[in-house]
């Protein structure tokens, strides 16, 4: 069907129209003053049609294609989508803004979500590419021998992957009503059609097609603001490069300006309960729940800089978040499932290189974002005068520029809730400490904070929501096939035909969509929470006991199931009590990371239960060390895998 | 393939070599990400064009040995097949 010189080449056209229609609009702003309105949908209509139509194109009634793409994605292809199934809102949006906000101790998120490809590609993608079927719960009930471990692994998949989708919803719905103009509600839906014209009739296939296109879009959108503000900050067009300079004089400014938490200094963010006292204040106020409001609490307790000189804790916390983030990354399962789409063995192991080069493009700018972004905060903006401006009927607190005239984002961006300006210490002089800004905002708004031109800003929008929509249509695809392929296929009904197979299928795409579309409406604090948390619970619930069912023959049913229940029972213990009261930890430990008590509760319990209990039969260890190769030319091997043929 | 390893244990001297070459690349893996955390401060008082080398090693440095070794290992590994007789050519 598609051959790999036209595919390259019809990508290769796209990118260079998708540039040229990005520079045209520029133009177009800069010359006849093109209203920011007309910018901001030419954008949206372009990439949503764009994503429609390849939907369309790929429309498929083949289960493989479906499920699998067909299984004849070329590496470097499936290495384009890999990337933009996995960097979501969160990457897109958030990463460089905790990296802003946190400096050296968000660097967890830059090592951990890069970090873990290596897991993949070690330990999983070969094996899983060997064993070829549809899901991950497929390889954990072939492997620990029924559908008892199959349905706790399909229950595990579907908690991760519905936890996470939503908050991809949530993050289609800021960027529509910021850019577009429109409520945040209408902008999720229309943000979710986008989703359902791809993975509605073409499943996996198209998903697959149409997140190659999102991968361009998406890190174009990241790196051409960034370049920008080099070229502006430091006259040198590489931001990766140059941003050095950009710590520096970081670090002059915050002595200069006498700011205690100082940007490279490692380990200098507390444990505090404010997000759960956020998020239960949130949901009492929307829904009247009357839950118990935990009390405001902070380990060590506030202020923990007296002076200026700062505090330093240990490195365990960070490092804790780096190795969960790492082994949640490699059990995630919508990542897991894109190595079932490559031709080959060789094919998936060069596959995660080209996924990881991928993701590496724009993890690697991130903290040169971050960096640029705090220097031209700290250097343009602080020491400016705060003012009023009213709109609306509210008086807003905001900063003026040098003319005296307000600035324009800072209402704009205050309006969204994210942003909040207040003059502390009543010197009419604003501070840095002043600025409340929530990290998801400075992705977004570095472009108009630097004086760049709209369409800048607009394009960022556009690659924001490609990495949220990318993401979004990938995990459908797990939740649909998790419900259709593994509850009613494999356990209840396994003499179903592919039709009825494939109609609940795309039926599940459609509830699935809605009911994220549900979950994120009342927009609560405690959805984004629930990401963060979602790497802890892949992290105790799939990692070991794919890792043990791969590399350890003796591993059994008994123990795997008992692992990953234990796991994320665990997990989710540490998550809550940390949660809600910091002083509940071990070695300070935060409730982001739990998943590393878990995995370590998993692993301990299928190992004993395993051993404890009779070995796995002789048809599961050949299974197994089936799995461990490639096809050997010597010897005419059995049909792979114990799973009944179409 | 006339260089094909002979030998009735052939899978199982395979899945040696393998395993061993996943415990050297784990162990740098692990010494780019988790060394360099331990001694920050210290490795920060290095500073190369601007970089201190702590924050350096977190930023970018981990990330592009982790790029390296995916695709080192994929080449190895894609090379030993050959070496001891292993295809897929089964979709």
């Amino acid at each position: 069907m598609f051959q790999n010189m036209t595919l390259s080449k019809a990508y290769g056209l796209f990118t260079i129209g998708f540039l040229i229609f990005s520079f045209v609009l520029l133009l177009l702003e800069v010359t006849i003053g093109l209203s920011t309105a007309i910018i901001g949908w030419a954008f949206l209509i372009l990439t949503m049609g764009l994503y429609a139509v390849i939907g369309i194109m790929s429309r498929t009634k083949v289960l493989d294609e479906y499920y699998v793409a067909g299984r004849r994605v070329p590496a470097f292809f499936n290495g384009m989508a890999t990337g933009a199934d996995w960097m979501s809102a969160a990457s897109f949006l958030s990463m460089a803004g905790s990296v802003w906000l946190l400096g050296y101790d968000a660097l967890a998120y830059i090592m951990g979500w890069t970090g873990g490809y290596v897991l993949l590609a070690l330990l999983f993608a070969p094996y899983l590419r060997k064993f070829g079927q549809y899901t991950i719960p497929d390889f954990v009930g072939a492997r620990f021998g029924g559908n008892r471990a199959r349905g706790v692994a399909a229950v595990c998949a579907v908690i991760v992957s519905f936890t996470y989708v939503t908050a991809q919803v949530v993050g289609v719905g800021l960027i529509m009503s910021r850019f577009m103009g429109v409520p945040y509600e209408l902008g999720v839906v229309i943000g979710l059609s986008g989703v359902l014209l791809c993975s509605f009739l073409g499943g996996m296939k198209a998903v697959t097609w149409t997140q190659v296109a999102q991968y361009v879009i998406l890190i174009v959108a990241y790196i051409v603001p960034v370049t920008f503000l080099s070229l502006k900050l430091t006259g040198f067009p590489i931001p990766e490069l140059a941003y050095g300079q950009a710590l520096q004089e970081i670090t002059r400014l915050e002595k200069e300006q006498k700011i205690a938490k100082g940007y490279i200094d490692p380990y200098n963010e507390p444990l505090t309960n404010a997000s759960a006292v956020a998020a239960v204040t949130q949901i009492n106020n929307q829904f009247g729940a009357g839950w118990p409001v935990p009390t405001p609490k902070s380990v060590p307790p506030a202020p923990i800089t007296p002076g200026v000189g700062g505090w330093q804790g240990t490195p365990w916390d960070m490092m804790a978040l780096t190795f969960v983030l790492m082994i949640g990354t490699a059990g995630l399962p919508h990542i897991l499932i894109r190595f079932y789409t490559v031709p080959s063995i060789r094919e998936s192991r060069v596959s995660v290189g080209y996924a990881l080069f991928f993701i590496f493009l724009l993890y690697f700018t991130a903290p040169a974002y971050a960096a640029f972004s705090r220097w031209e905060i700290l250097q343009n903006v602080v020491g400016l005068k705060i003012g009023t401006v009213d709109d609306g009927g509210k008086t807003w607190t905001t900063v003026l520029a040098k003319d005296g005239k307000p600035l324009p984002w800072v209402l704009n961006f205050s309006k969204t809730g994210l942003l909040t300006i207040t003059d502390g210490n009543k010197d009419g002089i604003l501070q840095f400490s002043e600025i409340g800004i929530n990290a998801d905002l400075i992705v977004m708004s570095t472009p108009e904070i630097a004086g760049l031109p709209y369409t800048i800003a607009a394009l960022v929008a556009a690659g924001g929501l490609a990495a949220a929509l990318s993401t979004a249509d990938g995990l459908l695809v797990v939740i649909a096939s998790a419900v259709a392929h593994d509850f009613y296929f494999r356990i209840l009904n396994p003499k179903a035909s592919a039709q009825t197979r494939m109609n609940l299928g795309k039926a599940m795409v459609v509830v699935a969509a809605a009911a994220a579309a549900l979950a994120a409406m009342p927009r609560l604090a405690l959805i984004v929470q629930m990401v963060s948390w979602a790497f802890s619970l892949a992290a105790a619930s799939f990692f070991p006991i794919v890792l043990l069912g791969i590399f350890w023959k003796r591993a059994n049913g008994t123990g795997a199931i008992a692992g990953m229940i234990g796991g994320m029972a665990v997990t989710i213990f540490y998550m809550v009590n940390n949660y809600l009261d910091p002083n509940f930890n071990i070695l300070g430990i935060s409730h982001l990371s739990s998943g590393l008590f878990g995995a370590a509760t998993n692993f301990a319990l299928t190992i004993v239960v395993s051993l404890v209990t009779a070995p796995p039969p002789k048809e599961i260890q050949d299974f197994v060390d089936n799995v461990r190769h490639p096809r050997d030319e010597d010897v005419v091997e059995s049909k792979p895998a114990a799973a009944p043929a179409e | 393939m006339s260089d094909k390893k002979e030998g009735g244990n052939r899978l199982d001297a395979y899945w040696k070599a393998n395993l061993q070459l996943i415990w050297i690349l784990l162990a740098i893996w692990f010494a780019v990400a988790y060394v360099p955390p331990l001694f920050v401060n210290q490795l920060n008082t290095i500073v190369i064009a601007g970089f201190p080398l702590g924050y350096y090693m977190g930023s970018q440095g981990s990330l592009v040995v982790f790029v390296i070794l995916i695709f080192y290992y994929a080449w190895r590994m894609n090379k030993m097949d050959q070496e001891y007789g292993l295809r897929d050519k089964d979709k």
